[in-house]
């Protein structure tokens, strides 16, 4: 699993760090999304799809095959 | 109804079904969306509507549509939009004066929201439990001093929301009973034109002076962090601060009491809150889905066509996003229109979908968490003190909720 973000996409609501918070943070200089892990272990796999769909502006991407 | 759309590649539903005219009157549970909104989510996750004007409106009742369309910057959130829906008369009034970032489509949304981003991170929030918890056992504290019966609206569930956000956004808490007066007006569909424009008059020029007074001093809070930029204007400002002062209290003081309600009915479910700050984060997202107190959907204009679930949405086509029939969508939550505080519902919409999501959730959470964890535990007999059926609901207003609700312990 490759996880990448956008922060262009990103609106700071916190889904993602709340949901899978070893793998999102955000930022404290402007709030902004902050990957910690690109290839989080499988056993983070349902949170980080979770994260991804949960997140309102769409600015998860989950790549299966990567 | 409509005009059919053999030219387009897209079909409308065939079959409309009977014109709803919005808002639907409330009927049956207390907690249950009026069962006129789930005729028509059984009936299809897009729907025909008229409103008050006799103008028609989508109604959007599925999770699916209600993601698609908050997700979806072509359904505009700017009440200047053509074809934007308004639900009463008072509601375009508020939309035609100086409107919030919540009214707004980006770049100006995004400009105005991000300048708040870092107020309501989750790690900052975290911080702020015990600050939160102080509230909470304080006011609790006080309630219970007084013997009781109590009303838990005005003695609990409103004054920690209020003197949470009063700390955050640097406004005089002794100033409550004016603004949360104010913003009662605001919030209620019925009230007339006039009385919407002299409630927004009032909280705005309270707000700005506040904002005012934040620039020749500013304290540590976040209208004074908003006051002192140089590129947001005094109006700007206190209409950012109404927007959180108003969005701040309203809705966690109602959750908060109709939550208390849900769980006295269901008392087996209380026990959950009661095993643990983990169980009680779970029940939190529970109440959150099944309660769903934004309860009149939220609106939106289509800039261009579009087709959603099926049906082709045309542009200056209104649009309401049921929040509370989404979250009761049978193919997401199964036996969704039961509470079940065990239930992993963190799928819900109870803050909205989209770049609009409701930006102070975290702290919502924190507040909900903590109030009604410390409630029921340090009260296990925590009680109705009238009959239920004697009770009046929030109908009327933009937040759902229960007026008063009398407890004892």
């Amino acid at each position: 699993m490759l996880v990448s973000v956008d922060q262009d996409r990103c609106c700071s609501a916190g889904q993602c760090v709340l949901t899978a918070p070893t793998v999102f943070d955000q930022s404290t200089e402007d709030g902004y999304v902050q990957l910690l892990q690109e290839r989080p272990e499988p056993a983070l796999a349902a949170d980080v799809r979770l994260a991804a769909a949960l997140c309102p502006g769409r600015a998860i991407t989950v790549s299966e095959s990567a | 109804m409509t005009s059919p759309d053999t030219d387009t590649a897209v079909p409308r539903t065939t079959d409309p079904g009977p014109t709803l005219v919005l808002p639907a009157e409330a009927d049956g549970c207390p907690f249950d969306p009026p069962s006129a909104y789930r005729q028509a989510a059984d009936h299809a996750p897009v729907t025909r509507t008229e409103l008050w004007d006799g103008s028609s409106c989508w109604l959007v009742t599925g999770h699916q549509e209600v993601r698609a369309v908050l997700a979806d910057q072509r359904f505009s959130a700017d009440g200047r939009t053509p074809g934007f829906p308004f639900l009463t008369p008072g509601r375009r009034e508020l939309a035609n004066r100086t409107p919030a970032f919540i009214r707004m489509d980006d770049p100006e949304h995004a400009r105005l929201r991000r300048m708040l981003t870092t107020e309501f991170l989750v790690k900052r929030v975290e911080d702020l439990r015990p600050a939160l918890q102080r509230i909470v056992d304080d006011t609790l504290d006080r309630m219970v001093a007084g013997g009781g019966p109590a009303d838990l609206v005005t003695e609990f569930a409103l004054p920690i929301p209020s003197l949470a956000i009063c700390l955050l956004l640097g406004v005089p808490y002794e100033d409550h009973e004016h603004f949360q007066r104010q913003s009662s007006i605001l919030l209620d569909i019925t009230a007339a034109e006039e009385q919407v424009a002299g409630a927004q008059r009032e909280l705005r020029s309270y707000l700005a002076a506040l904002t005012a007074d934040k620039r020749r001093a500013p304290t540590d809070d976040i209208l004074s962090r908003l006051a002192v930029r140089e590129d947001l204007t005094t109006d700007e400002a206190a209409s950012t601060a109404l927007l959180l002062l108003v969005a701040g209290h309203e809705t966690t003081a109602n959750m908060t009491a109709l939550s208390t309600l849900a769980l006295l009915r269901n008392p087996a479910q209380a026990a959950r809150l009661r095993s643990g700050p983990a169980e009680a984060k779970v029940a939190v997202e529970e109440l959150l889905r099944y309660l769903t107190i934004v309860q009149l959907g939220l609106p939106r204009a289509a800039t261009e066509d579009l087709e959603l679930g099926g049906t082709l949405i045309r542009k200056g086509d209104g649009l309401l996003c049921m929040l509370s029939t989404a979250n009761r969508d049978e193919s997401v939550f199964p036996g969704g229109s039961d509470l079940d505080l065990d239930r992993d519902a963190r799928r819900h919409l109870a803050f909205g979908f989209g770049v609009h999501q409701c930006l102070g959730q975290p702290l919502a959470r924190a507040e909900l968490q903590i109030a009604l964890r410390t409630l029921f535990t340090r009260l296990p007999d925590l009680r109705l003190a009238v009959d239920e059926d004697q009770l009046s609901y929030r109908t009327t207003m933009v937040v759902h909720g229960v007026h008063s609700l009398p407890v004892a312990w």
